[in-house]
Protein backbone atom coordinates (compact mmCIF):
# COMPACT_ATOMS: atom_id res chain seq x y z
CA UNK A 1 0.00 0.00 0.00
CA UNK A 2 1.50 3.32 -1.08
CA UNK A 3 0.95 6.27 1.24
CA UNK A 4 1.40 9.92 0.36
CA UNK A 5 0.83 12.93 2.55
CA UNK A 6 -0.01 16.58 2.32
CA UNK A 7 0.36 19.15 5.06
CA UNK A 8 -2.27 21.69 6.02
CA UNK A 9 -0.61 24.49 7.96
CA UNK A 10 -1.35 28.05 9.07
CA UNK A 11 -1.70 30.22 12.17
CA UNK A 12 -3.77 29.43 15.22
CA UNK A 13 -7.50 29.30 14.41
CA UNK A 14 -7.06 29.63 10.65
CA UNK A 15 -9.34 26.65 9.91
CA UNK A 16 -6.94 23.73 9.41
CA UNK A 17 -8.92 21.17 11.40
CA UNK A 18 -12.14 22.22 9.71
CA UNK A 19 -10.48 21.94 6.29
CA UNK A 20 -9.41 18.33 6.93
CA UNK A 21 -12.77 17.49 8.49
CA UNK A 22 -14.59 18.61 5.36
CA UNK A 23 -12.88 16.10 3.09
CA UNK A 24 -11.54 13.25 5.19
CA UNK A 25 -13.34 9.93 4.82
CA UNK A 26 -12.62 9.05 8.41
CA UNK A 27 -13.52 11.15 11.36
CA UNK A 28 -10.45 13.29 11.83
CA UNK A 29 -8.08 11.84 14.35
CA UNK A 30 -7.47 15.00 16.26
CA UNK A 31 -5.16 15.62 19.16
CA UNK A 32 -7.15 18.61 20.30
CA UNK A 33 -6.83 19.77 23.85
CA UNK A 34 -8.72 22.37 25.83
CA UNK A 35 -6.92 25.65 25.52
CA UNK A 36 -5.07 26.64 28.65
CA UNK A 37 -4.36 30.23 27.73
CA UNK A 38 -7.18 32.67 28.33
CA UNK A 39 -6.22 34.63 25.23
CA UNK A 40 -6.50 31.64 22.96
CA UNK A 41 -9.68 30.47 24.65
CA UNK A 42 -11.44 33.62 23.55
CA UNK A 43 -10.93 32.58 19.94
CA UNK A 44 -11.86 28.89 20.28
CA UNK A 45 -12.18 26.27 22.99
CA UNK A 46 -9.94 23.53 21.63
CA UNK A 47 -6.74 23.58 19.66
CA UNK A 48 -4.56 21.05 17.92
CA UNK A 49 -1.45 20.33 19.97
CA UNK A 50 0.32 17.75 17.81
CA UNK A 51 -1.57 17.18 14.58
CA UNK A 52 -4.84 16.45 12.90
CA UNK A 53 -4.95 13.43 10.76
CA UNK A 54 -7.36 12.81 7.86
CA UNK A 55 -7.43 10.12 5.20
CA UNK A 56 -8.61 9.76 1.62
CA UNK A 57 -8.40 6.26 0.18
CA UNK A 58 -7.60 6.62 -3.51
CA UNK A 59 -7.84 2.91 -4.45
CA UNK A 60 -6.76 -0.47 -3.16
CA UNK A 61 -3.11 0.41 -3.06
CA UNK A 62 -2.93 4.18 -2.60
CA UNK A 63 -3.89 6.36 0.35
CA UNK A 64 -3.57 10.11 0.79
CA UNK A 65 -3.09 11.39 4.32
CA UNK A 66 -3.77 14.97 5.31
CA UNK A 67 -1.87 16.24 8.32
CA UNK A 68 -2.86 19.46 10.05
CA UNK A 69 -0.10 21.16 11.99
CA UNK A 70 -0.58 22.69 15.41
CA UNK A 71 -1.07 26.43 14.92
CA UNK A 72 0.54 27.62 18.11
CA UNK A 73 4.22 28.49 17.89
CA UNK A 74 5.12 26.55 21.01
CA UNK A 75 4.43 23.33 19.09
CA UNK A 76 6.50 24.23 16.06
CA UNK A 77 9.06 21.52 16.88
CA UNK A 78 6.43 19.18 15.39
CA UNK A 79 6.34 20.96 12.05
CA UNK A 80 9.59 19.69 10.61
CA UNK A 81 8.74 16.10 11.56
CA UNK A 82 5.36 16.42 9.88
CA UNK A 83 6.84 18.08 6.80
CA UNK A 84 9.28 15.29 6.02
CA UNK A 85 8.32 13.55 2.80
CA UNK A 86 5.27 15.72 2.09
CA UNK A 87 3.96 15.89 -1.47
CA UNK A 88 2.94 19.51 -1.03
CA UNK A 89 1.36 21.85 1.50
CA UNK A 90 -1.54 24.22 1.97
CA UNK A 91 -1.11 27.41 4.03
CA UNK A 92 -4.44 28.44 5.55
CA UNK A 93 -4.99 32.13 6.27
CA UNK A 94 -8.00 33.54 8.11
CA UNK A 95 -8.97 36.35 5.71
CA UNK A 96 -10.85 38.18 8.48
CA UNK A 97 -7.94 38.43 10.94
CA UNK A 98 -5.17 40.77 9.75
CA UNK A 99 -3.45 40.29 13.11
CA UNK A 100 -2.50 36.77 11.95
CA UNK A 101 -1.09 37.73 8.53
CA UNK A 102 2.45 38.28 9.79
CA UNK A 103 2.36 34.86 11.46
CA UNK A 104 0.97 33.26 8.29
CA UNK A 105 3.82 34.75 6.28
CA UNK A 106 6.35 33.43 8.76
CA UNK A 107 4.84 29.91 8.74
CA UNK A 108 4.83 29.94 4.95
CA UNK A 109 8.55 30.80 4.85
CA UNK A 110 9.32 28.13 7.45
CA UNK A 111 7.60 25.40 5.44
CA UNK A 112 9.19 26.57 2.20
CA UNK A 113 12.54 26.08 3.86
CA UNK A 114 11.72 22.52 4.98
CA UNK A 115 11.34 21.15 1.47
CA UNK A 116 11.08 22.60 -2.05
CA UNK A 117 7.62 21.16 -2.63
CA UNK A 118 4.73 22.94 -4.32
CA UNK A 119 2.24 24.77 -2.12
CA UNK A 120 -0.89 26.89 -2.34
CA UNK A 121 -2.31 29.53 -0.02
CA UNK A 122 -5.98 29.14 0.98
CA UNK A 123 -7.69 32.41 1.93
CA UNK A 124 -10.19 30.98 4.39
CA UNK A 125 -13.49 32.48 5.62
CA UNK A 126 -14.10 34.26 2.32
CA UNK A 127 -17.84 33.92 3.03
CA UNK A 128 -17.62 36.42 5.91
CA UNK A 129 -18.34 40.11 5.30
CA UNK A 130 -15.08 41.42 6.76
CA UNK A 131 -12.83 39.05 4.79
CA UNK A 132 -9.95 40.68 2.90
CA UNK A 133 -10.11 40.06 -0.85
CA UNK A 134 -7.62 37.57 -2.28
CA UNK A 135 -5.96 40.29 -4.41
CA UNK A 136 -5.33 42.35 -1.28
CA UNK A 137 -4.11 39.31 0.64
CA UNK A 138 -1.59 38.54 -2.10
CA UNK A 139 -0.01 41.96 -1.60
CA UNK A 140 -0.35 41.89 2.20
CA UNK A 141 1.29 38.46 2.46
CA UNK A 142 3.76 39.26 -0.34
CA UNK A 143 2.89 36.12 -2.27
CA UNK A 144 4.58 35.85 -5.64
CA UNK A 145 2.46 35.86 -8.80
CA UNK A 146 3.33 32.25 -9.64
CA UNK A 147 1.92 30.96 -6.35
CA UNK A 148 -1.78 30.12 -6.24
CA UNK A 149 -3.82 32.04 -3.68
CA UNK A 150 -7.29 30.53 -3.58
CA UNK A 151 -10.52 31.70 -1.95
CA UNK A 152 -11.69 29.08 0.52
CA UNK A 153 -14.44 28.25 2.97
CA UNK A 154 -12.99 25.42 5.02
CA UNK A 155 -16.31 23.95 6.13
CA UNK A 156 -17.51 23.53 2.52
CA UNK A 157 -16.37 20.34 0.86
CA UNK A 158 -16.38 21.75 -2.69
CA UNK A 159 -14.18 24.64 -1.65
CA UNK A 160 -11.72 22.28 0.06
CA UNK A 161 -11.72 20.00 -3.00
CA UNK A 162 -10.81 22.95 -5.22
CA UNK A 163 -7.87 23.91 -3.00
CA UNK A 164 -6.52 20.35 -2.91
CA UNK A 165 -7.00 19.90 -6.66
CA UNK A 166 -5.17 23.15 -7.39
CA UNK A 167 -2.28 21.96 -5.23
CA UNK A 168 -2.23 18.64 -7.09
CA UNK A 169 -2.26 20.44 -10.45
CA UNK A 170 0.75 22.46 -9.29
CA UNK A 171 2.52 19.26 -8.25
CA UNK A 172 1.75 17.74 -11.65
CA UNK A 173 2.98 20.84 -13.49
CA UNK A 174 6.23 20.71 -11.58
CA UNK A 175 6.68 17.03 -12.41
CA UNK A 176 5.98 17.67 -16.09
CA UNK A 177 8.45 20.56 -16.15
CA UNK A 178 11.31 18.34 -14.90
CA UNK B 1 -16.59 44.92 1.58
CA UNK B 2 -14.23 47.38 3.30
CA UNK B 3 -10.68 46.51 4.21
CA UNK B 4 -10.44 46.59 7.99
CA UNK B 5 -7.78 46.06 10.61
CA UNK B 6 -5.55 47.74 13.14
CA UNK B 7 -2.34 49.68 12.45
CA UNK B 8 -0.48 47.61 15.04
CA UNK B 9 -0.96 44.56 12.76
CA UNK B 10 -0.79 46.25 9.38
CA UNK B 11 1.14 49.52 9.41
CA UNK B 12 0.40 52.73 7.54
CA UNK B 13 3.39 52.02 5.28
CA UNK B 14 2.01 48.55 4.47
CA UNK B 15 -1.41 50.04 3.77
CA UNK B 16 0.10 52.61 1.40
CA UNK B 17 2.00 49.82 -0.34
CA UNK B 18 -1.21 47.79 -0.75
CA UNK B 19 -3.13 50.79 -2.09
CA UNK B 20 -0.27 51.66 -4.45
CA UNK B 21 0.26 48.15 -5.86
CA UNK B 22 -3.46 47.41 -6.15
CA UNK B 23 -4.11 50.83 -7.75
CA UNK B 24 -7.00 51.37 -5.37
CA UNK B 25 -9.52 54.19 -5.38
CA UNK B 26 -11.22 55.02 -2.11
CA UNK B 27 -10.82 56.50 1.34
CA UNK B 28 -8.83 55.25 4.30
CA UNK B 29 -10.22 56.26 7.69
CA UNK B 30 -8.22 55.81 10.89
CA UNK B 31 -10.02 55.82 14.23
CA UNK B 32 -9.28 56.13 17.90
CA UNK B 33 -9.00 52.67 19.40
CA UNK B 34 -11.39 51.85 22.20
CA UNK B 35 -10.20 48.79 24.14
CA UNK B 36 -12.78 46.02 24.48
CA UNK B 37 -12.78 43.07 26.86
CA UNK B 38 -12.07 40.70 23.96
CA UNK B 39 -8.70 39.53 22.69
CA UNK B 40 -7.76 39.14 19.05
CA UNK B 41 -6.33 35.94 17.54
CA UNK B 42 -2.77 36.91 18.50
CA UNK B 43 -3.63 37.81 22.08
CA UNK B 44 -3.76 41.59 21.68
CA UNK B 45 -6.60 43.60 23.13
CA UNK B 46 -9.35 43.88 20.53
CA UNK B 47 -9.98 47.53 19.70
CA UNK B 48 -13.30 48.93 18.60
CA UNK B 49 -13.35 51.93 16.27
CA UNK B 50 -14.00 55.18 18.14
CA UNK B 51 -13.85 58.75 16.89
CA UNK B 52 -12.36 59.27 13.43
CA UNK B 53 -8.82 60.71 13.63
CA UNK B 54 -7.78 60.93 9.99
CA UNK B 55 -9.10 60.50 6.48
CA UNK B 56 -6.94 59.88 3.42
CA UNK B 57 -8.22 59.55 -0.13
CA UNK B 58 -6.62 57.77 -3.08
CA UNK B 59 -7.37 57.58 -6.78
CA UNK B 60 -5.99 54.67 -8.83
CA UNK B 61 -3.23 54.16 -6.31
CA UNK B 62 -2.24 57.83 -5.97
CA UNK B 63 -2.65 59.92 -2.84
CA UNK B 64 -5.07 62.78 -3.55
CA UNK B 65 -6.28 64.17 -0.21
CA UNK B 66 -5.58 63.87 3.50
CA UNK B 67 -7.12 65.45 6.56
CA UNK B 68 -6.70 65.14 10.30
CA UNK B 69 -9.79 65.42 12.43
CA UNK B 70 -8.23 67.91 14.85
CA UNK B 71 -6.63 70.13 12.21
CA UNK B 72 -8.10 72.88 10.08
CA UNK B 73 -7.42 71.62 6.57
CA UNK B 74 -9.28 74.20 4.50
CA UNK B 75 -7.46 76.09 1.77
CA UNK B 76 -7.00 79.32 3.72
CA UNK B 77 -5.34 77.50 6.63
CA UNK B 78 -3.16 75.51 4.22
CA UNK B 79 -1.99 78.64 2.35
CA UNK B 80 -1.38 80.43 5.64
CA UNK B 81 0.68 77.50 6.96
CA UNK B 82 2.71 77.50 3.72
CA UNK B 83 3.40 81.23 4.09
CA UNK B 84 1.44 82.16 0.97
CA UNK B 85 -1.09 84.19 2.96
CA UNK B 86 -0.39 86.27 6.05
CA UNK B 87 -2.42 85.58 9.19
CA UNK B 88 -4.24 88.89 8.67
CA UNK B 89 -5.05 88.04 5.03
CA UNK B 90 -6.25 84.62 6.14
CA UNK B 91 -8.53 86.15 8.77
CA UNK B 92 -10.12 88.55 6.30
CA UNK B 93 -10.61 85.90 3.62
CA UNK B 94 -12.14 83.54 6.17
CA UNK B 95 -14.66 86.20 7.17
CA UNK B 96 -15.58 87.15 3.60
CA UNK B 97 -15.61 83.68 2.02
CA UNK B 98 -17.18 81.69 4.81
CA UNK B 99 -19.39 79.55 2.57
CA UNK B 100 -17.10 79.32 -0.44
CA UNK B 101 -15.68 75.94 -1.42
CA UNK B 102 -11.90 75.44 -1.59
CA UNK B 103 -11.96 75.18 -5.37
CA UNK B 104 -14.00 78.34 -5.84
CA UNK B 105 -11.86 80.17 -3.30
CA UNK B 106 -8.66 79.13 -5.08
CA UNK B 107 -10.00 80.62 -8.32
CA UNK B 108 -10.91 83.86 -6.54
CA UNK B 109 -7.48 84.14 -4.90
CA UNK B 110 -5.63 83.39 -8.14
CA UNK B 111 -7.74 85.91 -10.08
CA UNK B 112 -7.14 88.52 -7.38
CA UNK B 113 -3.38 87.82 -7.58
CA UNK B 114 -3.13 86.83 -3.94
CA UNK B 115 -1.50 83.56 -4.93
CA UNK B 116 -0.53 81.70 -8.09
CA UNK B 117 -1.91 78.35 -9.23
CA UNK B 118 1.52 76.87 -8.49
CA UNK B 119 1.29 78.18 -4.90
CA UNK B 120 -2.08 76.48 -4.42
CA UNK B 121 -0.91 73.16 -5.87
CA UNK B 122 2.38 73.06 -3.95
CA UNK B 123 0.74 74.13 -0.66
CA UNK B 124 -2.05 71.56 -0.91
CA UNK B 125 0.47 68.89 -1.90
CA UNK B 126 2.73 69.71 1.05
CA UNK B 127 -0.23 69.74 3.45
CA UNK B 128 -1.37 66.32 2.20
CA UNK B 129 2.15 64.92 2.62
CA UNK B 130 2.50 66.43 6.12
CA UNK B 131 -0.71 64.69 7.20
CA UNK B 132 0.37 61.34 5.76
CA UNK B 133 3.89 61.63 7.25
CA UNK B 134 2.19 62.21 10.59
CA UNK B 135 0.15 59.03 10.09
CA UNK B 136 3.35 57.07 9.47
CA UNK B 137 4.21 57.49 13.15
CA UNK B 138 0.88 56.05 14.32
CA UNK B 139 1.29 52.47 15.45
CA UNK B 140 -2.14 51.79 16.86
CA UNK B 141 -5.71 52.41 15.79
CA UNK B 142 -8.46 50.65 13.88
CA UNK B 143 -8.62 51.50 10.18
CA UNK B 144 -11.09 50.99 7.37
CA UNK B 145 -10.61 51.43 3.64
CA UNK B 146 -13.81 52.01 1.68
CA UNK B 147 -13.52 51.42 -2.05
CA UNK B 148 -14.66 54.18 -4.42
CA UNK B 149 -15.49 56.65 -1.64
CA UNK B 150 -13.90 60.03 -2.47
CA UNK B 151 -14.06 63.57 -1.03
CA UNK B 152 -16.55 66.00 -2.54
CA UNK B 153 -15.68 67.61 -5.87
CA UNK B 154 -15.35 70.99 -4.15
CA UNK B 155 -12.06 69.88 -2.54
CA UNK B 156 -8.73 70.48 -4.25
CA UNK B 157 -7.09 67.15 -4.92
CA UNK B 158 -3.49 66.91 -6.12
CA UNK B 159 -2.35 63.41 -7.16
CA UNK B 160 0.90 62.32 -5.47
CA UNK B 161 2.85 59.14 -6.31
CA UNK B 162 3.06 56.89 -3.26
CA UNK B 163 6.54 55.40 -3.83
CA UNK B 164 8.35 58.38 -2.27
CA UNK B 165 5.90 58.50 0.63
CA UNK B 166 6.45 54.78 1.31
CA UNK B 167 10.24 55.17 1.27
CA UNK B 168 9.93 58.12 3.66
CA UNK B 169 7.77 55.87 5.89
CA UNK B 170 10.51 53.24 6.01
CA UNK B 171 13.11 55.91 6.86
CA UNK B 172 11.07 56.84 9.91
CA UNK B 173 10.83 53.31 11.35
CA UNK B 174 12.65 53.16 14.65
CA UNK B 175 11.74 49.71 15.92
CA UNK B 176 14.12 47.00 14.77
CA UNK B 177 11.57 44.28 15.70
CA UNK B 178 9.20 45.41 12.97
CA UNK B 179 11.98 45.20 10.40
CA UNK B 180 13.17 41.80 11.62
CA UNK B 181 9.63 40.46 11.29
CA UNK B 182 9.43 41.81 7.76
CA UNK B 183 12.92 40.75 6.66
CA UNK B 184 13.94 37.91 8.99
CA UNK B 185 16.62 36.52 6.71
CA UNK B 186 19.54 38.63 5.45
CA UNK B 187 21.02 35.73 3.49
CA UNK B 188 18.68 36.17 0.57
CA UNK B 189 19.25 38.35 -2.45
CA UNK B 190 17.34 40.99 -4.37
CA UNK B 191 16.33 41.65 -7.93
CA UNK B 192 14.64 44.48 -9.81
CA UNK B 193 10.96 44.20 -10.77
CA UNK B 194 10.09 43.67 -14.42
CA UNK B 195 8.96 47.27 -14.96
CA UNK B 196 11.97 48.74 -13.10
CA UNK B 197 12.43 51.70 -15.44
CA UNK B 198 8.86 52.81 -14.92
CA UNK B 199 9.02 52.18 -11.16
CA UNK B 200 12.15 54.28 -10.60
CA UNK B 201 10.86 57.24 -12.60
CA UNK B 202 10.32 60.19 -10.26
CA UNK B 203 11.54 58.35 -7.16
CA UNK B 204 13.74 60.40 -4.84
CA UNK B 205 16.29 58.19 -3.12
CA UNK B 206 19.02 59.21 -0.69
CA UNK B 207 22.70 58.57 -1.45
CA UNK B 208 22.68 55.51 0.84
CA UNK B 209 19.58 54.13 -0.84
CA UNK B 210 21.11 54.57 -4.31
CA UNK B 211 24.26 52.82 -3.11
CA UNK B 212 22.19 49.82 -2.05
CA UNK B 213 20.26 49.87 -5.34
CA UNK B 214 23.57 49.75 -7.24
CA UNK B 215 24.33 46.40 -5.54
CA UNK B 216 20.97 44.80 -6.35
CA UNK B 217 21.77 41.57 -8.13
CA UNK B 218 20.53 38.02 -7.49
CA UNK B 219 24.17 37.07 -6.82
CA UNK B 220 24.51 39.43 -3.83
CA UNK B 221 22.82 38.60 -0.54
CA UNK B 222 21.48 41.42 1.63
CA UNK B 223 24.16 40.61 4.19
CA UNK B 224 26.90 40.98 1.55
CA UNK B 225 25.44 44.29 0.40
CA UNK B 226 25.39 45.53 4.01
CA UNK B 227 29.02 44.49 4.50
CA UNK B 228 30.14 46.16 1.26
CA UNK B 229 28.46 49.38 2.38
CA UNK B 230 29.55 49.17 6.00
CA UNK B 231 25.95 49.19 7.21
CA UNK B 232 24.41 47.68 10.34
CA UNK B 233 21.60 45.11 10.12
CA UNK B 234 19.12 47.80 11.19
CA UNK B 235 20.30 50.27 8.55
CA UNK B 236 20.20 47.79 5.69
CA UNK B 237 16.84 46.36 6.79
CA UNK B 238 15.34 49.85 6.91
CA UNK B 239 16.47 50.65 3.36
CA UNK B 240 15.51 47.27 1.91
CA UNK B 241 12.13 47.42 3.64
CA UNK B 242 11.41 50.80 2.02
CA UNK B 243 12.52 49.61 -1.41
CA UNK B 244 10.44 46.43 -1.06
CA UNK B 245 7.33 48.26 0.10
CA UNK B 246 7.65 50.76 -2.75
CA UNK B 247 7.95 47.86 -5.20
CA UNK B 248 11.43 48.98 -6.31
CA UNK B 249 13.10 45.64 -5.54
CA UNK B 250 11.94 42.07 -5.01
CA UNK B 251 13.29 39.25 -2.87
CA UNK B 252 14.86 36.31 -4.67
CA UNK B 253 13.94 32.97 -3.20
CA UNK B 254 16.87 30.61 -2.83
CA UNK B 255 16.93 27.39 -4.83
CA UNK B 256 20.02 26.08 -3.06
CA UNK B 257 19.70 22.81 -1.14
CA UNK B 258 18.22 23.37 2.27
CA UNK B 259 20.18 22.15 5.26
CA UNK B 260 18.90 21.14 8.66
CA UNK B 261 20.42 22.28 11.94
CA UNK B 262 23.23 19.71 11.63
CA UNK B 263 24.16 20.73 8.10
CA UNK B 264 22.44 17.77 6.44
CA UNK B 265 20.49 18.29 3.25
CA UNK B 266 16.79 17.92 3.95
CA UNK B 267 15.35 15.29 1.60
CA UNK B 268 13.22 16.58 -1.23
CA UNK B 269 9.61 15.58 -1.77
CA UNK B 270 9.11 11.82 -2.14
CA UNK B 271 9.73 10.42 -5.59
CA UNK B 272 6.11 9.99 -6.58
CA UNK B 273 5.13 9.10 -10.11
CA UNK B 274 2.86 11.28 -12.19
CA UNK B 275 0.32 8.46 -12.36
CA UNK B 276 0.00 8.54 -8.57
CA UNK B 277 -0.81 12.26 -8.63
CA UNK B 278 -3.32 11.72 -11.46
CA UNK B 279 -5.02 8.94 -9.46
CA UNK B 280 -5.32 11.24 -6.44
CA UNK B 281 -6.77 13.99 -8.66
CA UNK B 282 -9.38 11.59 -10.07
CA UNK B 283 -10.29 10.42 -6.58
CA UNK B 284 -10.71 13.93 -5.16
CA UNK B 285 -12.79 15.00 -8.15
CA UNK B 286 -15.13 12.09 -7.44
CA UNK B 287 -15.68 12.88 -3.76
Amino acid sequence: MQQVKMIITGPFSSGKTEFINSISEIEVVSTERSISSEVERTVKDNTTVAMDFGRITVDDDLVLYLFGTPGQRRFDFMWEILAEGMLGFVVMVDSTKPETFREAKSILETFRAYAPTPYVVAANKQDLPDAWKTDDLRIALRIEDGVKLLPCVANQKESVKTVLLELLYSILEEMEAK
Amino acid sequence: MPLQGNLRDFSTTQLLNLINLAGKTGTLAIFEGIPTKDKDAMGGVKMAAGKERARVAFKTGKLIHAALDDQDGNLVAVLNKAGKLTTEQARIIRERARNTSDKALALLLINANYVSQKDVVSSVQQHTLDVVYDLLSWHEGPFRFDDDQLPGSDRIMVPIDLENVIIEGARRIKQNEVLIQEIPNLDISLKFPENAKEKYKGVHLSVEEWRIVSFVNPKNTIRQIAKANNMSDLEIRKIIYGLLQAGLVQLVRSSAPILDGKGRVIPKAPAVQETVVRRIIDRIRSI
